[in-house]
């Protein structure tokens, strides 16, 4: 019966993951005709940018997103082409699955070589190249790693595989982590033993400032991501505008509210009155969503964490509280210390933090490509060589 | 990854709600949004809804994607 139940459960996963991939495929695919001809905002984002307080720059006026979604939309509808030569947008680390530490990817695929687990993962991280192997290698040669499209996928699974002990790798910003919290809260409270968390959750505003503080990166405002914003809200950038005096908007995704977005920091900026502001304002409330950051706070604690490409930042990460460890996976499933390699020659660091384009990697587009990707920021749909490729080659 | 679709609720019942979007009914957790009624407005970001939003910019977002959709059907 057990087991009906569960063909059942995975054709109906399977049905919902094909559609869920059709509909981003849907999303992502193509470049999109859009009729910019009667946009207010560029004509508006044009005048603006006669200002002396813009023209009187030395630099180019670095816009930096870090948001995969829009690194997306940006490249779709070509927005960085409309706009004036001194604005310049640039991508950040904005993909979780581009700033996923390689150290963990190896240490997953490890776990599954040492213990016979199932892993639960969202589709995104099956081609990440660790040191030495993939997920999706990982699952050629036998490995059982089953594609999620929701957390609580594992959780059903878990529950009635009870023989099986299942995994599911947590990643993600703030937008995913409160639905990590929940899955736990499940596993908890319906005593679960079989079901276990790898976290590699990441906070967005730590990373950000680490950005601000590095100076080879000249960063002159955020434009910042629409569904981390949504959990978080607004207080958590306040530090931008207060301590580093640069403007940042919360931006929805639709090609006008990118530009109004920009729009809104070359005012901020031009009125000398750097400012954090919300353009997503349906969906982005002042306070984010109490419940889900109640949630956070619940299940996990602050760590420092390695950020792909970037290294180690303060206070960046999501671990699992110590009263959760036997929820654990990296306390449960124990292995040696990894020592990973990052592929030679690859730039994807340097373009996680907005120092170089794509466009400046010796492989991009040769070498490396979607069907074989060096570089995490080519195997992600949100990466920015990823947009790249398929946007603007 | 942090993609969220918006959805209309249909039926609530505990922590599950049925949502309709595209024409497509499915199931997802509310936990996240304990004040949720029927007929609010969602997006659903992984299974779990995240956050209501106002019915008119929904219907806005809505409105964009099933052009986008239609057009390139």
């Amino acid at each position: 019966m057990t087991n009906i139940t569960n063909i059942i459960n995975n054709k109906m996963l399977d049905n919902i993951i094909t559609q869920i991939n059709k509909l981003s495929k849907k999303l992502f695919d193509k470049k999109e005709q859009y009729n910019f001809t009667n946009s207010k905002n560029i004509t508006n984002i044009k005048n603006i940018t006669k200002d002396k307080a813009i023209q009187n720059n030395n630099f180019s006026f670095n816009i930096m997103e870090v948001c995969g979604t829009h690194t997306m939309a940006i490249a779709k509808y070509g927005i960085s082409q409309l706009l004036p030569k001194n604005i310049n947008l640039i991508s950040g680390p904005g993909c979780p699955v581009c700033v996923t530490s390689i150290n963990d990817i190896d240490k997953i695929i490890e776990i599954t070589n040492k213990y016979n687990v199932t892993i639960f993962t969202f589709g995104d991280m099956m081609k990440v190249p660790g040191s030495n192997s993939s997920f999706s290698q990982q699952k050629s040669i036998g490995k059982k790693i089953i594609i999620c499209y929701s957390p609580l996928d594992a959780f059903e699974y878990a529950k009635n595989n009870p023989r099986e002990n299942v995994i599911f790798i947590a990643i993600g910003f703030e937008t995913t982590a409160p639905l990590t919290a929940v899955l736990l809260n499940k596993i908890y409270n319906e005593n679960i033993k079989n079901l276990f968390i790898y976290s590699t959750h990441k906070i967005i505003p730590p990373a950000l400032e680490a950005l601000l503080n590095d100076e080879n990166i000249n960063i002159k405002a955020f434009l910042l991501p629409g569904h981390v914003s949504a959990i978080i809200g607004l207080n958590p950038y306040k530090f931008i505008a207060k301590k580093y005096n640069i403007p940042a908007v919360i931006s929805g995704f639709e090609p006008e509210s990118i530009l109004k977005s920009i729009l809104m920091i070359l005012k901020s900026y031009v009125n000398n009155n750097p400012d954090i502001l919300i353009e997503y304002n349906s969906i982005v409330k002042i306070e984010g969503n109490p419940t889900a950051q109640q949630k956070i706070n619940q299940v996990f604690e602050i760590t420092d964490s390695d950020w792909r490409g970037i290294g180690k930042i303060p206070k960046s990460g999501l671990d699992l509280k110590k009263e959760f460890s036997n929820f654990d996976a990296k306390v449960i499933f124990k292995i040696d210390p990894i020592i990973s390699k990052e592929p030679p020659g690859c730039e994807c660091g340097n373009i996680l933090k907005g120092i170089k384009s794509p466009l400046n990697c010796k492989y991009f587009g040769k070498l490396c490509n979607p069907s074989n990707p060096i570089g995490p920021c080519m195997v992600s749909s949100e990466g920015a060589c990823a947009a790249y490729f398929k946007y603007l080659t | 990854m942090c993609l969220a679709i918006p959805a209309k609720v249909l039926s609530i019942k505990d922590d599950s709600a049925d949502v309709e979007s595209f024409g497509v009914i499915k199931t997802v957790n509310v936990s996240l949004v304990p004040d949720v009624k029927i007929g609010n407005y969602v997006i659903v970001h992984a299974g779990f809804a995240i956050q209501i939003i106002d019915e008119n910019e929904a219907e806005i977002t809505q409105g964009y994607w099933k052009q986008y959709f239609n057009e390139n059907d």
